[in-house]
């Protein structure tokens, strides 16, 4: 792979628990997202998967600098953009775009998608407004909306179109990067299907970078080069997509990959399912060493020790200082 | 004899948009015991079917226009309201997504859990309660003896969840009705609970009814499914002969865009368009405008579901006369 469009060195983004009526007191942090390292390569789909709370989200609003982060830095095509001045950033933040689950919440009621997507190209002068129809319908046809619909509004569609919208104004300014928030999660199952061919074909014509999260691991595979997979604000898994989940390594991946249901009755009968117990652990005071080690079936008493470093392992990185041992 | 027997269900909704066809003659029937799956897109009319059955159907908006729904000789939907109270809640119970539809915020625990023993007399408060910590235990809450007095806050999410569970199952109904209980779970909490369910149905050898929009979580599950579509079920199959041998154009269609585990580089198949507008008549086959199979004929003749081998029977007009 070539040069990394994007970077993450040890970030870490924290949040203060304050309390107190007059005098907001810090009694806590949550370690949201706490270390982590990865690199995205142009053209590369990465899957980022976890439970809910273990931080994706964070992470990507960290990414594109909607949160500050508490240390560490990101990089875009090697410029660190906490660096940056104003100006600059405006300039570096077009490559990177997001899109979200929810697309009902993420489009202006009141906007018709004309003026949703032309805003971004008249703000950041990319075209005219005699130009911005004829790059309107441009930008409607590449998410397989008919332009013929330009005048219409978000409630005016179905769920799946709306997501078609949300992806079109993030095409807008030609990103380099896609941060795509649990697109299809909110999605009926044949909807699902039509975004993610939506998305593959995007990335493959555009040549785009997509970071594609999603809470698990059914849909990540069909779609991603490599998948990283998110343990309370922490990278245990990560590596070629085909790799990770046929033949996972982690205790926690391979518990998320038995965890889907198989739509195969004869397979899903007869198989041993690993339970986690419990509910994934709180951000705020996460357990000792490795953190998944309450729920881990292969624990043992020197987990609890240190947080084992992601390391080589069956031709991946994996954070468990037992792989190997069972 | 059949548990539940539905037969030409129509349920409707008066809006001023118009009259939507949510359910719209929906026929079952479900032994003692048995576990079906029922499966569609949202607005396919899985919960509205329960809900009728239920007597959970806002009226107006909603009315239920024909059918009949006979519960072990009773039928829900014309019986005297004590007699159909002396079932719901009772010999039927319900399990929903929001584990809060079901819990009161501000009481505790303990207090729901007594609540439909003692509406129903079915023990004293002492007996009661001592079936509630039983039953907080069966449904894997440690510490039940102190958390038996917790408020529902005090859960975590899957917890919650468990606590619902217990209040539905604690008057020992011999018919659950779960609407997509884990559709809001994460996959590993998802699997705490369908193994938990999966369990509690073995011991207490009760029926379920199991609405989800997920293939894969009633494969596992359920001893028959069934598929809606646009109000009416489409295709009907013990679970095993659903999947390996799916008749019906739409069944056939959703089990192939299930996108879970496919091998990057493909292109997954889609069904195109979208679900029917139902409060448009809908002439024929509901599923016309989407198939690739569908010729004039499919929106002239009302389909019927019809057997086509024992126990396996599809509304799919071409698939009855052999065409496909
Ligand atoms: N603005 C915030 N303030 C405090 N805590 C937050 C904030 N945003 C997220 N969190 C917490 O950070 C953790 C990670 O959340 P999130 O990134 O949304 O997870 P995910 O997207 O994986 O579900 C959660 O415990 C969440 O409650
Ligand atoms: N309270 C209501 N008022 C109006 N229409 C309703 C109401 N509840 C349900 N419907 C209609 O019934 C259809 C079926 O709903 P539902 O049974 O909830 O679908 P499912 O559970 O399969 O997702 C919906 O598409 C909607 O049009
Ligand atoms: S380090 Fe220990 S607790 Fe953590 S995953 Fe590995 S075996 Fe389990
Ligand atoms: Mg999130
Ligand atoms: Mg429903």
């Amino acid at each position: 792979m070539s040069e990394p469009i994007l970077e993450l060195r040890d970030v870490r983004t924290h949040f203060p628990i304050r309390q107190g009526f007059f005098f907001k007191r810090q009694v806590g942090t949550v370690k949201a997202v706490d270390g982590v390292t990865l690199s995205l390569a142009r053209g590369e789909v990465l899957g980022l998967v976890g439970e809910s709370g273990c931080g994706k989200s964070t992470l990507a609003r960290t990414i594109l600098q909607l949160l500050p982060t508490t240390s560490g830095s990101v990089l875009l095509s090697g410029r660190t953009l906490a660096d940056c001045e104003a100006g600059e950033l405006m300039r570096l933040r077009r490559d990177l775009q997001m899109v979200f689950q929810d697309p009902y919440a993420s489009l202006n009621p009141r906007m018709t998608v004309f003026a949703t997507l032309s805003e971004p190209l008249l703000t950041h002068g990319v075209c005219d407004r005699s130009e911005a129809t004829r790059q309107v319908a441009e930008l409607m046809e590449r998410v397989g909306l008919a332009p013929r619909f330009m005048q219409k509004y978000p409630h005016e569609f179905s769920g799946g179109q709306r997501q078609r919208i949300a992806i079109a104004r993030a095409l807008a300014l030609r990103p380099q990067i896609i941060i795509a928030d649990e697109p299809v999660s909110a999605l009926d199952v044949s909807i699902q299907a039509q975004i993610l061919n939506l998305l593959a074909k995007l990335v493959r014509e555009m040549g785009l970078s997509l970071v594609f999260i999603a809470h698990d691991l059914s849909v990540v595979k069909h779609i991603s080069d490599r998948v990283a997979v998110m343990y309370l604000g922490r990278i245990v898994e990560i590596g070629e997509a085909r790799r990770v989940i046929d033949d996972p390594q982690h205790p926690y991946t391979r518990a998320l990959v038995s965890a889907i249901p198989r739509p195969d009755p004869e397979v899903e009968r007869n198989r041993q399912r690993i339970v986690l117990p419990g509910d994934p652990p709180s951000p705020i005071n996460p357990p000792s060493g490795c953190t998944f080690h309450p729920r881990c079936p292969h624990a043992v008493d020197a987990c609890k020790a240190a947080f084992p470093e992601l390391r080589p392992a069956a031709g991946r990185e994996v954070a468990c200082s037992r792989i190997g041992a069972f | 004899m059949s548990l539940l027997t539905v037969n030409d269900l129509r349920t409707y909704f008066h809006t001023r948009n118009g009259v939507y066809r949510a359910v719209d003659g929906v026929s079952f029937a479900l032994d003692r015991g048995e576990t079906l799956g029922i499966v569609g897109e949202s607005g396919s009319g899985k919960s509205v079917t329960c809900y009728s059955i239920m007597g959970l159907i806002p009226q107006p908006p909603g009315r239920i226009e024909s059918g009949s729904a006979i519960f072990d000789g009773t039928d829900l939907l014309r019986c005297r309201p004590e007699e159909a109270r002396a079932i719901r809640g009772k010999r039927i119970s319900m399990i929903f997504q929001d584990p809060m539809t079901s819990l009161n915020p501000y009481l505790r625990i303990s207090e729901q859990l007594i609540e439909p023993l003692l509406i129903h007399g079915l023990a004293s408060r002492k007996d009661a309660l001592r079936r509630a910590l039983e039953m907080l235990e069966a449904v894997g809450i440690n510490d039940a003896a102190k958390r038996i007095h917790y408020y529902p806050h005090e859960f975590s999410g899957g917890m919650r969840q468990r606590v619902m569970i217990a209040m539905a199952l604690i008057t020992r109904p011999e018919l659950l009705i779960a609407d997509e209980p884990t559709t809001a779970l994460d996959v590993t909490v998802q699997a705490q609970i369908l193994e938990l369910i999966r369990r509690l149905q073995q011991e207490y050898g009760m029926a379920v009814i199991f609405i989800t929009h997920d293939l894969g979580v009633v494969s596992g599950l359920c001893d028959r499914v069934q598929v809606m579509y646009g109000g009416r079920i489409v295709e009907t199959a013990s679970t095993r002969t659903l999947f390996r041998t799916p008749l019906h154009p739409y069944t056939r269609a959703l089990q192939q865009s299930i996108p879970s585990l496919q091998p990057k580089g493909v292109e997954l198949f889609t069904i195109p368009g979208m679900p029917p507008d139902l409060s448009k008549p809908i002439s024929g086959c509901a599923f016309a405008a989407r198939c690739a199979a569908a010729t004039a004929r499919c929106t002239g003749a009302d389909p019927v579901l019809t057997e086509m081998s024992p126990g396996h029977a599809q509304a799919c007009l071409r698939v009855a006369a052999g065409e496909l």
